[in-house]
């Protein structure tokens, strides 16, 4: 199996098999997470740059820690959003990040399509860790690992994304992963927080929880932007978490083995009640392991297999 | 001077004909339009196969001077134009400082007459274009000012523009107006639909433009005003323009060549170049506009020609200024999509190019007839090229037709009888 | 190009004859099971792992640990390679500190495999030793390695390729020499 390309940009891009493949992957890289030394000399001598326009925590420690459990140095460079417009463009960045020699530019960007302009730019390979509203890519893969671990695939599984569609990455990349495994993907959440249109990429909306919840056997909870209130897309908290945060109540209607997953960080009592949250059925912090062992996959997958030059994208 | 164009055929908006003629020019007039003229001791240009146009009048661009240099200015703007087919443009009035005085309008005539090019301006609407007070709208008519506007900025607050078309009617000119409820469209950088989903940018909706054009055709009746709607680029704007004439409001409409040819799906590839107010559209939006255009509905094909620096455009989409460079490219594109499918004839493209532009503007009336101005815009209908930003001469590099094959190149430019711009001659 | 020609150099017996052998010198080499770990590397390394293990049982009535090694990480070529090596799970469920390691592979060659083994061991604990078991070996080295216990030593040219097949992954025991096309 070859992994042809030169970057990781979205799911959109990604065919069945890659996806196959990435997963695989992960698998003995999540047991190398379990030794005493998490370390593999696979990468040893190549640099990894994180790129982070955006505030992170988890998703930067979790690329580091791939990194460097492959054998890879790596080095970070944050960039404060709102200095974007009056600091150094972009491109410049870039051209300077080329000069660096970096061989993997992960990138993440409040700007939709900003990691398909620097993958454009670079020679380095570029992996999206989140731009805008657009795509999650890793994010999706490690959700996606996630629910095949646990159960055993995706073929006519009924998954449930619920809560702020419109601006997430989280769920545009879980959409195209799922819908291409062949899962039945609907989007649950208030109408001023589904995108027009969206039905175009083969999901079912619903407005109604209990309709959208039915029979589900994977609800994906995506965090609420609390500051989205304030522009009217929900009336308030209270009412948000009434019709759509998801306690167990809402849990019945669902299969009783669901598995619940959120993307992280958790606004504790308002997408998602604390029983659910630290019961049964969440998989929350293993999708942070995962996570780790994901990027891993895609790292080795990325920096083996032939010469840059010789890869196309 | 006194030369002949020979065996071209001619298009006559008004007569609607298309006729093999040959056409005499005598200094800036043209004198004699008719089948085998005597050509002996004079100069022969031969357009047998070409179409000869009355000239073209591109009534919406942005030469950005005075204040922004580095995107245009009003002499490599007036190159751009008599390359890409036009005989004189129209440059609105959001420059550094807008042209809300007469003194701004003076300077843009000043450069144009030492650019030897035809540039009409349009003075601001209000004051600072802040869309708060009408601007000197009787001394900028004076300075030279031929319409009205405050394009790329929307006046918001519908009182002020009731006295705008109120104050403006008063002077014969046309109040163009850019369509665009800025609440509904927020921070959107594209149109709001499948690909804003997609893509996950943030949306324009229609009905961002419709409600403008609604309101600012509703006052234009109140007033009596003469309103022009800038750039129209959905479904519904067509319709309630249709509607609204049918109803006899004074109102006219252009469209622009990019939302005739392109459709949101070109966002796709986070080409900043196709950012670009009003977004570009769904395939409906430019079925609906090519209906319109047919039927009358809309009046003017205009480039919106808005160049910006390289470096402005090189970065993310939502940081992108908004903006087509669309000059030297507008008449193969709407050759090539319009003309060679059969949406529009060659004598609706002198309508929509020359005649009515020209009218709205009251401008002198583009026609090739003995006596008449000679503004003559020629077009080879088999001349395909490919379009190659880095050959424009528009200071706009910012093209997302760069690579696009098309037929039906303007080859050559004619003003008052000078010919300007020449392919044969590698003239500019 | 000529047909490439296959010689039969051992069979199922001379297999079983062979693993058997190696598992009494195990024994004999380290004076019984005490401490003895048992890791084949993937992947024909692993059944003849098995098998030995099973060998061992059968003669000193004592189970030892067994684990299964995948050296892709720690290969020295995966930037020349135009293709992904499928990474599987290494699984050594119990710690080898302390513990005489004998890695068994299928055929030993330029010595490079082994190495890789050798650092993916070590990334799992400190062995109190290492060694070496191998079915078949060429010759060639490139390292400084040798085995421990052979099955049987094949002199080869480098354009001839060993080929073991093994009844748990190719369905029959038997090994043959090929002439590698070129």
């Amino acid at each position: 199996m070859k992994f042809k390309r030169k970057d990781v940009l979205g799911l959109e891009d990604l065919t069945v098999e890659e996806i196959n493949l990435i997963l695989d992957t992960a698998e003995p890289m999540k047991e190398i997470m379990t030794r005493d030394i998490k370390k593999v000399p696979t990468l040893r001598g190549r640099s990894v740059i994180t790129l982070f326009y955006e505030p992170s925590t988890r998703t930067r420690s979790s690329f580091e820690l791939a990194a460097k459990y492959l054998g890879a140095d790596t080095s970070s460079i944050a960039i404060a959003t709102s200095s974007v417009q009056k600091g150094e463009s972009l491109r410049d960045t870039a051209k300077t990040l080329e000069a660096m020699a970096a061989d993997v530019i992960i990138i993440r960007h409040s700007a939709a399509g900003a990691p398909h302009l620097l993958a454009r730019w670079v020679s380095a390979r570029v992996i999206n860790a989140g731009d805008g509203a657009h795509e999650h890519p890793t994010q999706a893969l490690l959700d996606m690992f996630t629910i095949r671990e646990k159960k055993g695939g995706f073929q006519g599984l009924k998954v449930a994304i619920l809560g702020d569609i419109t601006h997430s990455r989280v769920a545009r990349s879980n959409i195209w992963g799922l819908t291409k495994m062949g899962a039945e993907v609907r989007v649950v959440g208030p109408a001023t927080l589904i995108p027009p249109d969206i039905e175009r990429l083969g999901v079912k909306v619903y407005y109604d929880w209990e309709e959208g919840l039915k029979d589900v056997d994977v609800i994906n909870v995506l965090r609420i932007q609390l500051e989205r209130q304030k522009k009217g897309l929900f009336p308030s908290i209270r009412e948000y978490t009434k019709l759509y945060g998801l306690d167990q109540q809402k849990l019945q209607v669902a299969k009783p083995d669901v598995l619940v997953l959120h993307p992280g960080p958790v606004n504790r009592g308002i997408e998602i009640s604390p029983d659910v949250q630290d019961g049964p059925h969440a998989a929350i912090n293993e999708q942070v392991t995962n996570g780790v062992a994901v990027r891993m996959a895609l790292l080795y997958l990325l920096m083996t297999g032939g010469e840059k030059d010789e890869i196309s994208a | 001077m006194k030369y002949l164009l020979k065996e071209g055929i001619v298009v006559d908006p008004k007569a609607n004909s298309a006729k093999k003629l040959d056409v005499l020019i005598e200094g800036s007039k043209i004198t004699a339009v008719a089948k085998n003229l005597d050509c002996s001791g004079l100069e022969v240009l031969h357009l047998e196969g070409c179409y000869v146009f009355p000239g073209f009048v591109d009534m919406h661009c942005h030469l950005r001077e005075p204040g922004e240099e580095l995107k245009e200015t009003i002499l490599t703007g007036s190159r751009a134009a008599v390359k890409g087919g036009f005989t004189a443009v129209a440059s609105m009035g959001n420059t550094k400082p807008p042209a809300d005085s007469s003194a701004v309008i003076s300077l843009i005539k000043e450069k144009a007459r030492q650019a030897s090019f035809p540039v009409y301006p349009v003075g601001c609407a209000t004051k600072g274009m802040a869309g708060l007070e009408p601007s000197e709208i009787g001394e900028l008519v004076e300075a030279g000012a031929v319409a009205i506007s405050d394009d790329g900025n929307s006046i918001m607050n519908g009182e002020v523009l009731r006295r705008v078309l109120e104050y403006g009617q008063m002077f014969d000119i046309p109040i163009i107006s850019h369509c665009e409820d800025t609440n509904l469209s927020g921070n959107g950088v594209m149109n709001e639909g499948f690909y804003s989903t997609l893509l996950g940018l943030q949306g324009i909706p229609n009905a961002a433009e419709e409600v403008h054009v609604a309101r600012d055709m509703i006052l234009a009746g109140l007033t009596g005003a003469r309103l022009h709607i800038a750039h129209v680029s959905t479904a519904g704007s067509v319709a309630l323009i249709r509607e609204a004439k049918k109803r006899g409001i004074r109102v006219t409409a252009e469209v622009t060549p990019h939302h005739l040819c392109l459709t949101d799906e070109a966002v796709k590839t986070f080409d900043t170049n196709t950012k670009v107010k009003p977004p570009l559209r769904s395939k409906e939006d430019q079925e609906a506009l090519y209906e319109g255009l047919r039927d009358g509905t809309i009046d003017a094909i205009a480039t919106d020609h808005a160049p910006h620096r390289r470096d402005e455009k090189e970065t993310e989409y939502n940081v992108a200024p908004f903006g087509i460079s669309g000059l030297e490219t507008a008449v193969p594109l709407v050759w090539e999509h319009l003309v060679e499918r059969k949406l529009l004839s060659p004598v609706e493209l002198a309508q929509k190019m020359a005649l009515n532009p020209a009218r709205i503007l009251g401008l002198p009336e583009r026609v090739i007839e003995a006596g008449a101005e000679a503004n003559i815009t020629v077009i080879d209908p088999s001349l395909k090229l490919t379009v190659d930003v880095s050959e424009f001469v528009s200071l706009g590099k910012n093209s997302p037709f760069d690579g696009w094959v098309l037929r039906g190149w303007p080859v050559m430019t004619i003003v008052s009888g000078e010919i300007k711009y020449s392919r044969q001659l590698q003239k500019i | 190009m000529s047909p490439r020609e296959k010689v039969q150099i051992m069979d199922q017996e001379g297999i079983r004859r062979a693993l058997t052998r190696i598992a009494h010198e195990i024994l004999e080499k380290n004076a019984g099971t005490e401490d003895l770990v048992l890791i084949g590397i993937r992947r024909r390394g692993v059944p003849l792992a098995s098998r030995l293990s099973e060998k061992i049982k059968e003669i000193e009535g004592t189970s030892i640990p067994l684990g299964i090694l995948d050296i892709t990480l720690y290969r020295d070529d995966l930037s020349q390679l135009d293709y992904h090596p499928l990474v599987r799970k290494t699984e050594v469920p119990f710690s080898i500190t302390g513990k005489k390691v004998v890695l068994v592979d299928d055929v030993l060659y330029t010595g490079r495999t082994v190495r890789a083994a050798m650092d993916a061991l070590m990334d799992l604990g400190r062995p109190k030793l290492i060694q070496l078991a191998v079915l078949i070996d060429r010759g060639h080295r490139e390292l400084p390695i040798r085995a421990d216990f052979v099955g049987k030593n094949v002199p080869t040219s480098r354009k001839e390729q060993i080929n073991v097949s093994l009844v748990e992954i190719d369905g029959e025991d038997k090994v043959t020499i090929v002439e590698k096309d070129t």
